[in-house]
């Protein structure tokens, strides 16, 4: 499979880019939060988590495979993103009949409506990605928070390059 | 069960002289209590809404004055003018839905809250009522200058009170120059016992008016967010108050995040962002029934309501494959978008010119936050803003004369001319943005963002650059919108 060759390619490269690159969160967030709204997050008590599940997902891509991360400003998936997006696609493909959602996400230091399209543009970047090594449009939902829910809590270059965002979530 | 007075078109009696203290009221509309319409069975979109709030009634304006006649004798600094609002009188202490204790105290309440607004808004030093003698009745159209004299104020606010056979208020409001013992501008009332406070804003922005030769601005309400919770979960719900903070009502229960909203220009709507279907979405949601719709129907999310000075429109931005245009839509719903931008990048936001001819908005198309005008049409395109500030949130002065903005270099409140010149900073918090004009165009009101924390506030600043203040909400607060003064 394409996906799996370039994931294992670019897998060696990876360490060296994250001790430079814009990124490089200490201390890794915490699993991405679902909208109160909508279903409900699936529970280690419930039967469901098998393929499908945000829980699966989780453990199968490993919880730093779900995020990818912005510069101040930017949407461009470079080269660690590619690899992370590999990973997930690789899982998407195993099981083709997962739906699941990208949320973007920004940091404090920008206004509301600004961050909420900025926050759409990195969700589609990271859904063009995936769509461009093959799994299906369709298949992808996007959603913009802006910056109204961070991971990181702090007002510092550290806590902005965490909340700078997009996160992948199975919502069944 | 919830009751609320039905909507009749306002009466407003010009052209009286000012000697008539006349108070003949042309036969009125009864604001008959009806009962609620039976509101149709919850959508999915309006489970975020709690119950419906009732519409604030008519005011009728039952005398006036003849425009600006005779001078003033003050000629100093305006932050010097001491004014005197003693207890408004009443022709007799009676019962009235507006006051527990009667039309006595409710005169004493009108005078606090005239002098708080006086007093807030940094231009005056009034002096209120509950350290000042109650004039009787007769003497508010025939003040006791001597009593007043003593006491160093240069201006003699006063005012009645009258309970009237229908349950409505009259309310009366003097100006008076102490040293020309003569009367500057008097006007009067009929109002609703729930909107008494209306009237008192009305008498402010009189005495304001009066004084500064500025339009008023008292008499208006702000739609807002109010947000409660920790950093990574806040609550924030739909709020409105009156310009002073009274009147506070939150329209959502907090279930779904509300962002960004606008008053309508009749204040009968209010228009917003929520994510109550999961997806962030404008809706225009109807103060009188308490229901909300989608402005349009899209797949798309949809950020950054604004509607056209006249009401008629509604700009909003798209985003449809993560790039973001302005579009117009007609605000009475159902009608086709019109896309005004097509730049690559995120154009955003928007804010008609006080005569709807032209709208400045926010566009990175340069690669950062910048502010460009175009006609009402999306032709005509062209960049404002230049120099080191980056601009965001620009908003329209009410009187044409100013754009305020965010400055995301710094995040500041600045304002300048709308061809972009004279750019000047008026606010320093650690983070301020989204400014919103008095319906005077006179003050800014922003929000300000605490560090680390991530504590909002709402606070209002002159455009001169002071008079710097917070304003009191409940609880923390973000996205103001000051609207037009009540129709």
């Amino acid at each position: 499979m394409t996906t799996r060759k370039i994931a294992f390619a670019l897998a060696t490269g990876t360490l060296a880019l994250a001790a430079c690159s814009k990124k490089a969160p200490e201390q890794l967030p915490p699993a991405p939060q679902q909208e109160g709204t909508t279903t409900p997050t699936p529970t280690a008590t419930a039967p469901n988590n098998g393929p499908g599940t945000q829980q699966h997902f989780l453990q199968t891509v490993g919880q730093a495979n779900t995020v990818i991360y912005f510069g101040l400003d930017q949407y461009n998936v470079d080269a660690e993103d590619q690899r992370i997006l590999q990973t997930q696609a690789q899982y998407f493909s195993q099981y083709p009949n997962v739906t699941f959602t990208i949320e973007g996400h920004a940091d404090e230091r920008g206004t509301r409506e600004y961050n909420l399209a900025l926050g759409e543009r990195r969700a589609n970047a990271a859904k063009n990605y995936l769509v461009s090594v093959g799994i299906p449009a369709n298949r992808i939902r996007t959603i913009s928070y802006g910056k109204e829910r961070p991971v990181a809590m702090g007002s510092n270059e550290q806590a902005w390059a965490q909340n700078r965002r997009a996160a992948t979530v199975v919502i069944n | 069960m919830r009751t609320r007075p039905v909507r009749t078109r306002p009466v407003r009696i010009r052209s009286m002289r000012t000697s008539d203290m006349k108070t003949t009221i042309i036969a009125f509309a009864a604001l008959l209590a009806a009962p609620a319409m039976a509101q149709t069975a919850p959508q999915n979109s309006s489970r975020d809404l709690g119950a419906p709030i009732p519409e604030g009634g008519e005011v009728e304006t039952v005398e006036e004055s003849q425009g600006l006649t005779g001078s003033v004798s003050f000629e100093g600094n305006l932050d010097d003018l001491g004014i005197a609002i003693p207890a408004f009188a009443t022709d007799r202490d009676g019962p009235t839905p507006a006051n527990s204790q009667g039309t006595a105290a409710l005169g004493t309440e009108l005078a606090r809250v005239i002098t708080s607004d006086l007093r807030n808004n940094g231009l005056f030093k009034p002096t209120g009522p509950d350290s000042l003698p109650r004039p009787t009745y007769p003497e508010i159209t025939a003040p006791n200058f001597a009593t007043w004299s003593n006491r160093g104020a240069e201006m003699l606010v006063q005012g009645y009170v009258r309970a009237r056979g229908d349950g409505r208020l009259t309310i009366g409001c003097y100006l008076y120059d102490m040293q020309l013992r003569s009367e500057l501008v008097r006007e009067g009332w009929v109002v609703p016992p729930a909107d008494w406070r209306r009237a008192a804003h009305k008498c402010a922005d009189l005495v304001y008016s009066r004084l500064t030769g500025e339009s008023p601005f008292f008499d208006s309400r702000i739609a807002y967010i109010a947000e409660t919770g920790p950093k990574d979960n806040r609550t924030k719900r739909l709020a409105i108050m009156d310009s002073d903070g009274a009147n506070h009502r939150f329209i959502t229960t907090g279930q779904s995040t509300a962002l960004t909203p606008r008053y309508s220009p009749d204040y009968r709507k209010l228009t917003y962002l929520s994510y109550v279907d999961g997806n962030p979405r404008i809706y225009v949601y109807d103060i009188g029934t308490g229901t909300q719709t989608l402005i349009t129907q899209s797949a798309n999310p949809t950020f950054a309501p604004r509607w056209s000075p006249d009401g008629r429109w509604i700009l909003y931005s798209m985003a449809v494959g993560g790039n973001t245009d302005i579009y117009r839509v007609s605000a009475n719903g159902g009608g086709r978008s019109e896309k005004l931008t097509d730049a690559p990048g995120i154009d955003i936001g928007g804010s008609y010119s006080p005569d709807g001819s032209r709208i400045v908005f926010e566009s990175d198309r340069s690669g950062v936050q910048q502010c460009y005008v175009m006609n009402a049409d999306g032709s005509n395109q062209r960049r404002i803003s230049f120099g080191s500030a980056r601009c965001a949130t620009p908003e329209w002065s009410p009187r044409g004369d100013q754009i305020a903005f965010t400055n995301t270099s710094n995040f500041n409140v600045s304002v300048m001319s709308p061809g972009g010149g004279n750019v000047r900073q008026l606010t320093s918090g650690w983070q301020d943005e989204a400014p919103t004009w008095s319906p005077n165009g006179r003050i800014v009101q922003f929000f300000r963002t605490e560090r680390n924390t991530g504590s909002t506030s709402l606070w209002q600043v002159d455009l001169t650059g002071e008079n710097l203040r917070e304003l009191p909400t409940p609880v923390d607060a973000s996205d103001p919108a000051w609207g037009p003064i009540l129709p």
